[in-house]
């Protein structure tokens, strides 16, 4: 007892490693510190007699140090287990502690105290899902803002929305009447059309533009619709089965296909995109030739009311280069899903007979 | 060529040196131009020269020097190792339902938005404006606590009849990020989200209507860039308007989708005029994983309180002492709805980013 004063007396106003000054106090980074301030009274070195509370693993041990241990080191403190409730453990440092300094008691209650309440507070918020904190990564941020201003100039995202806008406009995905475009403009596209398929086929097949709406058999189109809308976004490909370019087999085969395709659509389409194009089927064109009738549509929820006879073998010609262009190993562009079989398209026979 | 050509680096003079490579510098500048004009006057007459020229000197691009993927799903067709993992996406697609049009297709799909806890302005601006651009969407606010986790709120919002969750996490006062999960049972999508400019922002935007948009996705090669397609369109009515004239673009350009709301005109059979309505913004995917949000300790309930009779301590201790844990592998609530599966308790990933994925400049997983 008698080294504790000088013991203090040097680290207390000289140097002590385990101090930590500020302007307004002076802490001690001692482990055994109970109180966790570097006074006279609660610095385990300058003390012979001296008692704390410590935790490990959820579990509060009373760590007491006497007189005839203070020399030696390694068995200098006497660890005594707090029983895990609460009100026992204060007991339990009353006992062991008896006759000690109220000091001791005290603060080592208060330790006892706050280590409990710190470890009920852990429990409950590991019972609570907290967000996930992740750490911003500055140089990875930089990085990817040049690399996404980059990407922005390389997409020329207005040009290709408006080219994909033309091309649908062009292929007749907006039907015969579209909502969305000028009847100026309509006309000229049709009338380009016009002449460009006059040049290649002959005039008969011009009259099935002119035909009026009809519903064509119900069946036909809901199936044909069905096929469409499965396809979703890609331009339907041609079932390749269809070489030949008969409108009744085509609509037949799609027929069959669209229970059978419909799964293979999802994933079918992707490639089979680019299958059309290099083999450039009229089939597959009369895929695209299939539109949705707006003012219908509107009306009724089943999409079935196309009322709009299917040109699929006039717009062959025409649709195919866009096509082309579209598949050609360039970036894959990729269509909502809107269209709508409309009905059937007339044959030369029928047309004769109509 | 001259075996010691005259390089100016050799005046010692400051001034005279400058003075002579400006000079240099300029006549060469003046050649190029000069022969870029005559090369020009040359094409106005004879587009077919034009065009020769621009086919053979095609520039080398990220894009065009892509580096080859085994997912890129190309013009060719499947290959024949494609075609059994084809068919096992078609059989277990999880957007059979919108693909398989079983709803009317006029009607959109609900989606539910609502940000991390306790956002702050500039999320719910942002909230508000994706409220506008998905038909069907509702904003609720997210309250912080127990019970808000996102894969209960996910189970909630699935029994009501939502078809999508879409979470827009905040950071510094700031949207950064969208958590998109597909409703029952569905796969859910992590994006990271940057540039984002508000309508107001934009200088001269349209103005939005209650159509439904139509749809472009451009640039989704792999299948990975296909299943984060196919999500997306999922958020929208499978039936658009045409007489809205709205087009909601989504853009893949180096992993970087763009997002862009446009109201469009065609001027004439080769132009159309584009007006940009709505918000603007870039999603970065980070992750995809299979089904619905993981929730730690869903069920659970807290600890029980343990109080010793007979003490007289300090005040305000607390009265629970620690009890061992319950088991975390808890009972479904009874009021679970029926169809949608309890959250796990992880999540397997179907994909994700990680730095050392790219070895290159060139590799691309969209």
């Amino acid at each position: 007892m008698q080294s504790d004063d000088v013991i203090w007396s040097v680290i207390g106003h000289e140097f002590c490693s385990y101090k930590v000054k500020t302007v307004t106090q002076n802490f001690c980074r001692n482990e055994y510190n109970v109180t966790g301030l570097c006074t006279r009274q609660s610095c385990p070195l300058a003390n012979s007699r001296y008692a704390t509370v410590r935790e490990n693993e959820g579990v509060l041990y009373l760590c007491i140090k006497t007189i005839e241990r203070a020399h030696t080191p390694a068995n200098m403190w006497e660890k005594i287990e707090l029983s895990k409730d609460y009100s026992k453990a204060l007991e339990q440092i009353d006992k062991e502690l008896k006759y000690w300094p109220n000091f001791t008691i005290h603060k080592c209650k208060q330790r006892v105290t706050k280590i409990t309440q710190y470890l009920i507070k852990m429990r409950r918020i590991k019972l609570r899902q907290e967000p996930k904190l992740v750490g911003v990564k500055k140089k990875l941020d930089r990085r990817e803002a040049t690399r996404e201003r980059k990407a922005l100039s390389a997409a020329h995202l207005e040009k290709s929305i408006e080219k994909e806008l033309i091309e649908r406009l062009k292929s007749k995905a907006y039907g015969d009447a579209p909502l969305n475009v000028n009847e100026s403009v309509w006309q000229t596209i049709l009338d380009r059309e016009k002449s460009g398929k006059e040049k290649e086929l002959n005039v008969g097949a011009q009259l099935d533009m002119e035909d009026d709406e009809t519903d064509g058999e119900e069946e036909e189109e809901e199936e044909m619709e069905e096929d469409w809308d499965a396809e979703g976004d890609e331009f339907v490909s041609d079932f390749s089965g269809d070489e030949d370019g008969d409108l009744d087999d085509e609509l037949s085969d799609l027929e069959d296909v669209v229970d059978g395709g419909l799964g293979a659509e999802e994933s079918g389409d992707d490639q089979s995109d680019d299958d059309s194009s290099p083999e450039d089927e009229p089939p597959s064109k009369t895929v695209l030739g299939k539109r949705k009738t707006k003012p219908t549509t509107a009306r009724a929820p089943p999409r079935k009311k196309l009322d709009k006879p299917g040109r699929s073998s006039l717009f062959l010609n025409s649709t195919s280069s866009d096509l082309s262009l579209l598949f050609t190993g360039g970036p894959r562009v990729e269509v909502e899903i809107e269209r709508e079989m409309e009905s059937v398209p007339l044959t030369r026979s029928a047309l004769a007979n109509w | 060529m001259a075996p010691a050509r005259f390089q100016p680096s050799s005046i010692k003079n400051k001034i005279k040196r400058e003075e002579v490579t400006r000079k240099l510098k300029k006549s060469k500048n003046q050649a190029k131009l000069q022969k870029r004009l005559d090369q020009a006057k040359v094409e106005a007459n004879d587009p077919a020269a034009k065009k020769k020229r621009i086919s053979e000197n095609v520039p080398r691009t990220l894009d065009n020097t892509r580096e080859a993927d085994p997912a890129m799903l190309s013009a060719a067709g499947p290959s024949s190792a494609q075609h059994v993992e084809f068919s096992n996406d078609i059989a277990s697609d999880p957007f059979a339902d919108y693909f398989n049009f079983t709803q009317d297709p006029t009607i959109p799909p609900k989606v539910l938005i609502t940000t991390s806890a306790k956002a702050s302005k500039g999320t719910y601006e942002f909230c508000d404006e994706l409220v506008g651009v998905f038909p069907g969407a509702e904003f609720i606010r997210r309250k912080k606590g127990k019970g808000f986790e996102m894969g209960r709120i996910a189970g909630w919002a699935a029994g009501r009849g939502y078809k999508h969750l879409l979470v827009v996490n905040e950071d510094m006062k700031k949207p950064n990020a969208i958590t998109l999960v597909y409703l029952p049972n569905g796969p859910m999508a992590y994006f990271k989200l940057t540039s984002i400019e508000l309508t107001k922002q934009i200088y001269g935007h349209a103005r939005a209507t209650p159509h439904n948009p139509e749809l472009v996705l451009n640039n989704f090669s792999t299948t990975l860039g296909h299943n984060v397609g196919r999500m997306f369109q999922t958020l929208f009515p499978p039936l658009p308007e045409f007489q809205g004239r709205q087009v909601v673009a989504l853009h893949n350009q180096r992993d970087f989708l763009f997002f862009r709301r446009h109201r469009y005109a065609f001027r004439s059979p080769e132009k159309v005029a584009l007006q940009e309505i709505g918000p603007r913004f870039t999603l970065k995917l980070r992750w995809l994983k299979r089904g619905l949000p993981a929730v730690q300790n869903f069920g659970a309930s807290p600890d029980a309180l343990e109080i010793s009779v007979g003490t007289e301590e300090l005040p305000g201790p607390p009265e629970e002492t620690p009890m061992p844990e319950q088991d975390e592998e808890s009972e479904m609530r009874p009021h679970e709805p029926v169809p949608v599966s309890n959250p796990p308790k992880d999540n397997e990933y179907i994909w994700r980013w990680k730095p050392e994925l790219e070895t290159t400049r060139k590799t691309f997983f969209l």
